[in-house]
């Protein structure tokens, strides 16, 4: 399997638009200013400029990715996403770092928890959340192919499910089908999502798993069908409950004039407690197991 | 561009008086910004003229150079422009805040000539990297002038961009400061002073050259040849003065965005033309 910095080299090579900027956040593509050259643009620790001479770029025709830390990329440079490449709606792309849990020990400065709500904001803007390295990878690719302003909540651990069917923009991918409980849920906690379908249907409850993939366009079928199949819907996500799926969901379901039982887990108005990964899903409680017993006692009620 | 026709100097003031006159018949019936678009009109139509390879058969060539018009409030003047150098029909300047066209407050692509929009200020320099980056890429000999305000120069992504600038080495860039001494509604130096702007400039890395920007020599020289220094981003401060051409209003600080009746309309376009000190009683809105 591809990495990502194998993908933009090979995409580069293809695609002569393309070009790969970074307010020097060089984490995941640090080998790739030897192979790119004068394509690949550090601008340093200045993501408004980047995100301004992003749209310059695409203004002349390019597809540039760019890349900084999630809180950064979206909220320090906010006005210039929203201004720059939303108004237009250039083709430039946002690549979130270490978002929402993957912030690990950061602290809150570092936690973005709001970045699905305010990028799903910008008229045009699409948000593509990849649980994993294969879908970021196949994802990345719909997203250029797109020609669209989309942001990225990067996440590129090894899958833990296996993915099926093509990556289309505006679909979800349905793991399992179940009727007692559907677990919506984008990004790496699809991995702990999944060990949570385990443990319920171990216990005798029938679990759906949905993965998002792109909180915006949503996927309303995907979203109506889990209210009108399935008992209950849980929304799972590493993000404020304001503005992210919960949000979405309800929107949703408002829209199609149709009402359901959903629990949300996500974070109400507050951050999390900095740590490791493991140790942070431990202790906010979204490990597989720990969201088993969560969702199996919203059931049970 | 000017490929086909060298303007003598008078001819680019008889430019800038109709110009003018444009600025002035858009500050009324809703209004504008007409202190700081009257402060560039010269500006404007000498780089329209003189600098810019830029032409309305030219408006998609890749190769044409590029104005940005940063700080954007001042986008009557580039009305005005657009529409003598025949950019735009005058007549659209009739539709200037009418639903059925965009001609609006400030600049958008709707209007051919205009390259990107803007209002937020602080945020075109970035873009024009941008635009300046890929031009290299492409080892194009086309220039990026980004026009700024100095009040737009309070903001930290002005300067942000300046070191990008200056790291990128970006000699097809060229800032130009209309540095008129006011920032919306009190001058630069009472409130955020700027003062020795053109040191911060060269610190900053840019090649730096101060003019008188309503004197077309004046223009002439800093413009004519460029870079200033190979392998520099150039930055260019014309002086200037908020209001240019119209003594009633020239340098105040409450004649910033205006919205007068029709009459004062009149008596401002005789003002411009000599003939008679304009009658004003018209209270300046403070809006930003």
């Amino acid at each position: 399997m591809q990495t990502y910095e194998q993908f933009l080299k090979e995409r580069a090579q293809s695609d002569e638009s393309l070009i790969v900027m970074t307010a020097e956040n060089r984490a995941v593509i640090r080998n790739l200013p030897a192979e790119l050259g004068p394509r690949f643009i550090d601008v340093g620790i200045c993501e408004q400029t980047m995100i301004g001479a992003a749209a310059g770029l695409a203004l002349r025709g390019r597809t540039p990715v760019t890349h900084a830390l999630a809180t950064f990329i979206t909220m320090r440079a906010f006005e210039f996403v929203r201004t720059d490449v939303g108004i237009p709606g250039l083709p430039v792309t946002l690549v979130g770092g270490v978002p929402g849990f993957l912030s690990e020990a950061n602290g809150p400065t570092h936690q973005a928890l709001e970045d699905v709500a305010i990028m799903r904001g910008i008229p045009g803007m699409q948000v593509f959340c990849p649980a994993d390295r294969e879908e970021l990878i196949s994802g990345m690719q719909a997203v250029l192919d797109s020609r669209k302003p989309t942001y990225v909540r990067f996440a590129a651990p090894e899958p833990s499910v296996r993915h099926r069917g093509p990556f289309v923009i505006g679909k979800a991918e349905t793991l399992s089908e179940g009727t007692d409980v559907t677990i919506l849920v984008y990004g790496f906690l699809l991995g702990e999502a999944e060990r949570a379908r385990v443990a319920l249907e171990s216990r005798g409850i029938s679990v759906r798993l949905v993965n998002v993939r792109t909180p915006k366009p949503i996927d309303e079928q995907a979203v109506v069908d889990a209210a009108r199949e399935t008992k209950l819907v849980v929304t799972l996500e590493d993000h404020f409950l304001t503005g992210g799926l919960y949000s979405i969901v309800a929107e949703v379901l408002l829209r199609h004039r149709r009402s359901a039982r959903v629990l949300p887990i996500a974070l109400d108005e507050r951050w999390f407690k900095p740590a490791l990964l493991a140790d942070v899903l431990a202790y906010e409680g979204f490990t597989g197991a720990a969201l088993a017993e969560r969702i199996e006692k919203a059931f049970r009620e | 561009m000017s490929d086909a026709k060298v303007y003598s100097n008078d001819e680019l003031r008889a430019l800038s008086l109709a110009v003018r006159e444009h600025i002035i018949r858009m500050s009324t019936d809703g209004g504008c910004f007409i202190g700081a678009s009257l402060s560039c009109a010269d500006l404007l139509v000498h780089l329209y003229t003189r600098v810019l390879r830029v032409s309305k058969e030219t408006l998609n060539d890749p190769s044409r150079d590029y104005l940005l018009l940063s700080k954007g409030h001042d986008v009557p003047a580039l009305y005005g422009t657009l529409a003598e150098l025949g950019f735009i029909e005058r007549s659209r300047l009739g539709a200037h805040l009418k639903t059925h066209d965009s001609v609006y407050w400030h600049p958008n692509r709707a209007v051919p000539g205009i390259e990107f929009h803007s209002g937020s200020l602080g945020h075109l320099l970035s873009v024009g990297i941008g635009v300046a980056l890929d031009i290299r890429l492409r080892s194009g000999k086309n220039r990026v002038f980004v026009v700024v305000g100095d009040g737009e120069c309070n903001e930290g992504s002005m300067w942000e961009a300046m070191l990008v600038a200056n790291a990128q080495a970006l000699d097809n860039l060229v800032v130009v400061v209309d540095r008129n001494q006011f920032q919306a509604n009190i001058r630069t130096e009472e409130l955020v002073p700027l003062e020795p702007l053109d040191q911060k400039l060269a610190a900053f890395g840019f090649a730096v050259t101060v003019i008188d920007g309503h004197d077309f020599d004046s223009l002439n020289s800093a413009f004519a040849s460029l870079p200033h220094v190979r392998g520099k981003p150039t930055a260019i401060i014309a002086e200037t003065v908020r209001g240019k051409g119209l003594p009633s209003i020239e340098a105040r600080a409450d004649r910033w965005f205006v919205n007068f009746t029709h009459s004062e309309v009149e008596s401002l376009l005789a003002e411009l033309h000599g003939t008679a000190k304009a009658e004003l009683t018209s209270e300046t809105l403070m809006v930003r």
